[in-house]
């Protein structure tokens, strides 16, 4: 079933929009990948020279990786099958470490963190754990001084994303760092959102573990990695045969790992003028659909990642407009109650201490360095019309008043963490 | 979880052909408007029901005939989701020609029925089944509105889960007819919980007035004090199972048969016996004794007094019993 655009000479097209959730494989990813299939297949723990043969081209991936992060040779990234897993790995390695074998019993994390970190702390909070979960301000970030309030003697871990998923806003990890490493605390962040958006230096910033995920920067997915300051001691999650320096059994994913040593250097090399490209299209998206009367988009531009624009409409439940965009062959997010299937409302609409309303009419458009100016032109017009058939059905906007007791209260939202 | 729940089901894809064709052109949104219906001679019911702050809202519109109360047009406006814009387009147009009190009656069940392309195939997915119980709650107030009575009034039985139109009294009667023990099980006899979950515990979608797992509690303690009641009372009048009696009942039962036919022998050879445990070991009853005095060690303890004491207790009490020297 398609929609008839008003606007006929638009042709359609297929526009992704939701480049936060998963972004395409770079074709010169793949060509990387290519070798390590079928002709370059050895395992790298071999002796043999099928196995040793694979060396240059995993340490290569290596050197991609530490370059991009400017990590120091003295630190450790291990490769691991993405964010959830080195999420999971820092959190439980850091609770058997300094908690069950250690006097401490308390983590500090943010309430907008991705179910990764989230998840996995209630799992931490069941074993009995204290886990503060930190306000963010109405721009979506986490504060440096509330960070500094909340840490205690007993405080084993602070994990806050470095940007979020959700509206990209980019929280003050170096600030945050410091105060750290200040108290004596250790400091993990999930980077996922930030790598191949912003610059990530790990030697200008203090962080401890860093987690991240290669398909998030036109990587593929299933790979990605945990960054361990000074090669510091973390409990292994996964046991077994010792690969990775014993930090992490599995036999290697050679292709993978080359995958994501050669998309992680697409996605920082060059990264302020790439990223001024996509800025400047997120920018012009941002500000056509601004043009639509009672629409608002969370946090300044400023301080967001480049891609991401997380736009609320008033009147126009996120579902409903995201049905309208794919009937455009547009993909784009919502974290409204409708879409997903615990029926929740936005919960970082909810955080930021946004309207109601607002928590059900979100939705997230995420570009990437393929996004083309032609696609903007696209969406915004597509966008606009959808918007226009959606109000037009909205109660919202609807002129002829309720019958005298047949008015609604106003919905008293149920919030849960 | 299983083999078809691994990845997750596509939202839209489980959606009818139906819901598809009415999101993307619903017939009955619009709207009547107050001077349009009178000029008619009718009246305009203009009804409320969610809010944008709840993720969905409706307003329906009934121009109705006041000499027949028949609703001679209807239209709707949605704030919601492609599940409540054709929700709200099907109730629109099942409302239509129907005299209120007839309108009245239909449910979000009819809703959803309407919207499904075969019969057997549901029209929406077990969790959108709640978009569709706003058509019921809306269609109730207008209702009211026009008959001038409070829009609770047309509900006779409290129901406690909306998507399914399951009632307080029909769960309890089901728990209690299938002895369930779980939530999973009530929803697997009445499909109560099965769709948006809100019923199932406080923290839901929904805050409501009862919860299946209050429900289940409650009604399963009623079932518990009933039963040990009946089991005391059965046991006053001296006709009770042994099978069926309490722990404490078997253990007091036990001990009057002992004192009854066992124990006079025993002291006579200047010994005795306890009661430890009875333990329920599948179908047998295991009692565990101890002998005391002179039954310690006496050489017939585990073979002819044993053999004695077990018979008298199978004959007596039940056939399932076995008596265990420690």
């Amino acid at each position: 079933m398609k929609i008839i655009l008003k606007n006929e000479e638009v042709e359609t097209m297929q526009v992704y929009l939701d480049n936060n959730a998963t972004t395409m494989c770079d074709p010169k990813v793949v060509e990387a990948m290519q070798p390590y299939f079928s002709e370059q297949y050895g395992n790298p723990n071999s002796l043999h020279k099928f196995g040793s043969s694979i060396h240059p081209a995993l340490m290569h991936a290596i050197d991609q990786t530490y370059t991009a992060l400017n990590a120091a040779d003295s630190d450790d990234i291990v490769f691991t099958s993405g964010a959830t897993e080195s999420n999971n790995w820092v959190l439980q390695s850091v609770w058997v470490d300094h908690i069950l074998h250690g006097h401490k019993n308390h983590i500090i994390t943010s309430e907008v963190e991705h179910p990764a970190i989230l998840a996995t702390c209630k799992f931490l909070e069941d074993q009995g754990v204290k886990v503060t979960y930190l306000p963010v301000n109405n721009e979506g970030t986490v504060e440096a001084h509330t960070v500094k309030s909340f840490i205690t003697e007993k405080t084993a871990l602070v994990t806050i994303m470095w940007a979020s998923n959700e509206t990209g806003m980019i929280n003050p990890i170096k600030e945050i760092g410091e105060i750290c490493k200040e108290k004596g605390v250790l400091f993990h962040t999930d980077a996922v959102q930030a790598i191949g958006k912003i610059p990530v230096d790990l030697q200008d910033v203090h962080v401890d573990f860093l987690s991240f995920s290669a398909h998030k920067f036109h990587g593929p997915k299933g790979i990605g990695g945990l960054y361990i300051k000074d090669s510091q001691p973390l409990t292994p999650l996964l046991h077994g045969g010792s690969q990775m320096g014993g930090r992490r059994s599995g036999t290697l994913n050679v292709p993978y790992i080359v995958g994501l040593g050669k998309a992680i250097e697409l996605a920082t090399t060059n990264i302020q003028a790439t990223m001024a490209s996509i800025r400047a299209k997120r920018d012009r998206l941002e500000d056509a659909l601004l043009e639509l009367s009672d629409v608002f988009v969370v946090g300044n531009r400023a301080n967001r990642t480049p891609n991401t624009i997380l736009i609320s409409i008033k009147g126009v439940e996120g579902e409903g407009m995201l049905w309208d965009l794919n009937n455009g062959q547009i993909g784009a997010s919502t974290g409204s109650a409708c879409a997903s299937e615990d029926l929740e409302a936005n919960t970082v609409m909810l955080a930021i201490g946004a309207d109601n309303e607002l928590a059900h009419t979100g939705i997230r458009l995420s570009l990437s360095r393929f996004t083309t100016d032609t696609e903007i032109d696209y969406v915004i017009s597509h966008f606009k019309n959808a918007v226009e058939r959606l109000r037009n059905i909205s109660s919202s906007f609807a002129k002829q008043a309720p019958t005298k007791g047949g008015e609604v209260q106003e919905c008293e939202l149920h919030h849960h963490h | 979880m299983a083999k078809a729940d691994m990845i997750g089901a596509s939202l839209w894809d489980a959606y009818s052909n139906k819901v598809t064709t009415l999101m993307n052109n619903p017939r009955y949104q619009g709207e009547i408007f107050e001077a349009e219906a009178e000029s008619r001679g009718h009246k305009l019911i203009v009804a409320d029901f969610g809010a944008e702050s709840c993720g969905d809202a409706v307003r329906l519109y009934w121009e109705i005939d006041p000499n027949t109360d028949t609703i001679v047009d209807s239209r709707f406006k949605s704030f919601g989701c492609g599940t409540a814009i054709a929700s709200s387009d099907v109730m629109t147009e099942l409302c239509i020609g129907k005299k209120v009190e007839e309108a009245v009656k239909i449910t979000n069940i009819d809703v959803e029925m309407a919207l499904r392309d075969t019969p057997d195939v549901p029209a929406v997915p077990p969790q959108k089944m709640h978009c569709s119980v706003m058509a019921y709650d809306v269609i109730k107030k207008a209702a009211g509105l026009y008959m001038g009575v409070d829009a609770d009034s047309f509900e006779t039985e409290i129901i406690v889960c909306e998507c399914a139109r399951v009632s307080l009294g029909t769960l309890q009667e089901v728990i209690r007819l299938n002895d369930l023990k779980t939530v999973e099980e009530i929803t697997d006899y009445t499909k109560a919980g099965g769709f948006c979950k809100s019923c199932i515990k406080p923290g839901g979608h929904e805050a409501m007035d009862y919860y299946l797992v209050d429900i289940l509690a409650d009604t399963r303690r009623e079932m518990e004090n009933e039963k040990m009641k009946a089991a005391a009372d059965a046991q006053a009048q001296g006709n009770m199972k042994f099978e069926d009696m309490t722990l404490v009942q078997q253990i007091k039962a036990i001990d009057a048969i002992i004192d009854e036919s066992v124990r006079q022998f025993l002291i006579m050879d200047g010994g005795d016996m306890e009661i430890v445990d009875i333990k329920k070991n599948e179908e047998h009853f295991d009692v565990y004794i101890r002998y005391l005095g002179a039954c310690n060690g006496c050489a017939s303890s585990s073979t002819g007094t044993l053999y004695a004491i077990e018979s008298t207790l199978q004959e007596k009490l039940s056939g399932y019993i076995r008596v265990l020297p420690i």
